[in-house]
């Protein structure tokens, strides 16, 4: 496949901290490549050095050839930015807000009216069209973000963390919206905390952690290691100190782990049967509450190799992310 | 051709956003109006003393006006993260500020005949020499809007950009000579004078209505353009080591 963006050794510190550290990847023309870590790992420092507004201490970025560090403006031209935080003007409305970022990049009057009428349908925003942006609730401020990072057609979208502190049903939206754009050939380089949702948008994605690449790969790949495992969690009603003990020497088929809340996760590369493992707890005592089968996910991968829990990733959100 | 669509588009975006909302247009005029009104019934001179003093109030108008409002609209815009949008954008950096600051250049440029208007009703003007009044309120403007620039990017905060202003405009009233001449300053403060670009702005409109100007026009022009400059090359140089770093 034909490379757009090529990272190489790329390290960025501040004050002497190290806030990326020494990154390489590529991202192939046409891919939705996910960058998922937890907050602080380096995410938005990567975006910014990748679209020209943070000077790498070390390292390169090309963008279709061309290198962001010594051409930002030419590099610009090929690339939409959509912040982690909604940054349009307050005070313009919806049409003026995209109508102006257009301007930016040169397009004429009509091809501007145009562009953004046709976005604003795309993101269902026409209603709004002529309400301040002010007025606007945080998911539509995030879609009309988004419209405006596309209006001038960019072979290279970066989305920093496109769904983050916005309602269920307009995350829901605007990952369809993220699919479409992907369908449609964009090039999508998105960062995110949310696991699942990288799981299900990305081809290929990069683990980072504390400023470096613990991995990159496509999420089947990803997934190969784990898919044939099988995992249950039960939950109890009182634990005594010597159970996993007993549990681990009585079925030693399976790999039992002790979490917080009086559960029990077993993980086996064999089907697991529920009767004798509940029978086995009930006549000593132990009450199981509920015993259920997980599916194994990109979320238990990166918890793998990164020894990051999903709770740490989303600040405290459910592990399936309830946010999804 | 797509750079100048950007930097016109910029331009009537802050004019609409910033410079024609009900409060400007009244600090545009009303300031102006203020300082003219009081410096005039202070000097008890009576309507001869309009021609002196009008240089000092063009001045300060223009002076007030366009760095009060670069500075803060330019560090908003920083703080709320849209300004990065304009820096993420293919147009060059130069081209960008130049555009970001047109607005308060015009906006200074109105301030400035706000006075003069006033003026028209109580004293001859013919004899104003506008071929050099003309450029000086343009230069005035520029550095003024330029010294904003270089106040918005030394600063993070709103507030930071009026106190960090205001410290350096009030200083510039008194020194500049714009209502008494710098020769009637202190001996150790006379040199201070020389280093501020008002200085030079301000006698050029004292030759161009009174023909009392200390130094040789062209010197003035001279000076206040070289002030322009280096402004907006610090500033820039402040952009790039402290928003693109």
């Amino acid at each position: 496949m034909e490379e757009i963006m090529r990272v190489n050794k790329l390290t960025k510190t501040y004050d002497g901290l190290v806030a990326v550290d020494c990154i390489s990847f590529h991202v192939n023309r046409g891919e939705l490549f996910g960058f998922l870590g937890p907050n602080g790992a380096g995410k938005t420092t990567t975006i910014k050095m990748l679209t020209g507004l943070a000077k790498p201490a070390s390292g390169t970025a090309y963008i279709d050839g061309i290198d962001i560090c010594e051409y930002p403006k030419k590099a610009q031209q090929l690339i939409g930015v959509v912040p982690d935080e909604s940054n349009l003007y307050p005070e313009l409305t919806g049409l003026e807000n995209l109508s102006f970022c257009a301007s930016l990049y040169g397009l004429r009057k009509e091809e501007r009216k145009a562009r953004a009428r046709e976005l604003l349908e795309m993101f269902n925003l026409c209603d709004a069209a002529n309400r301040k942006f002010e007025t606007y609730s945080k998911g539509m401020k995030r879609k009309l973000t988004i419209a405006a990072g596309i209006i001038h057609q960019p072979p290279v979208l970066f989305l920093d963390e496109p769904t983050t502190g916005i309602d269920i049903a307009s995350a829901r939206q605007i990952r369809k919206l993220i699919s479409k754009l992907h369908r449609n050939g964009t090039t999508i380089f998105l960062t995110t905390h949310y696991i699942e949702e990288a799981e299900r948008l990305c081809n290929r994605i990069a683990f980072i952690v504390k400023g470096k690449i613990i991995r990159v790969d496509k999420v089947s790949n990803l997934l190969q290691p784990i898919k044939d495992d099988h995992i249950m969690e039960i939950s109890l009603s009182a634990v005594n100190g010597s159970l996993l003990h007993e549990v681990s020497a009585s079925f030693p088929y399976y790999s039992f782990e002790s979490l917080p809340g009086q559960v029990f996760r077993i993980n086996s590369k064999e089907p697991i049967p529920v009767s004798p493992i509940i029978n086995f707890f009930e006549d000593r005592g132990s009450e199981v509450k509920e015993a259920k089968r997980i599916v194994p996910s990109l979320e238990d991968v990166f918890v793998k190799i990164t020894g990051i829990e999903a709770s740490e990733m989303e600040n405290g959100k459910s592990r399936r992310g309830n946010k999804l | 051709m797509k750079n100048w669509t950007a930097f016109f588009n910029i331009f009537l975006k802050d004019i609409k956003a910033y410079y024609l909302k009900p409060p400007n247009i009244s600090w545009g005029i009303i300031f102006p109006f203020a300082w003219t009104g009081m410096f005039f019934i202070r000097s008890g001179q009576g309507l001869d003393s309009i021609q002196s003093l009008l240089p000092g109030v063009v001045a300060i108008s223009i002076l007030f006006g366009t760095t009060s409002m670069l500075a803060v609209t330019v560090t908003f815009e920083k703080k709320n993260a849209s300004f990065d949008r304009l820096l993420l954008s293919p147009l060059p950096l130069e081209l960008l500020m130049f555009a970001k600051t047109s607005g308060a250049i015009l906006f200074g440029m109105i301030n400035a005949f706000v006075p003069i208007g006033m003026a028209s009703f109580f004293t001859d003007l013919s004899g104003f020499r506008w071929g050099y009044i003309l450029p000086a309120i343009l230069l005035i403007a520029v550095a003024s809007t330029f010294l904003g620039l270089f106040i918005a990017v030394s600063v993070s905060e709103v507030f930071e950009a009026q106190t960090f202003s205001n410290f350096i405009r009030f200083p510039m009233i008194f020194l500049c000579g714009l209502f008494f001449p710098i020769s009637s300053l202190p001996n150790f403060l006379q040199p201070l004078s020389y280093l501020l670009p008002l200085t030079y702005g301000v006698d050029i409109l004292h030759g161009a209505i009174r023909a009392e100007n200390i130094l040789p026009l062209l010197i003035d022009f001279m000076a206040i353009s070289a002030f322009c400059i280096v402004l907006f090359i610090i500033s820039l140089r402040n952009i790039y080591r402290r928003w693109i770093k």
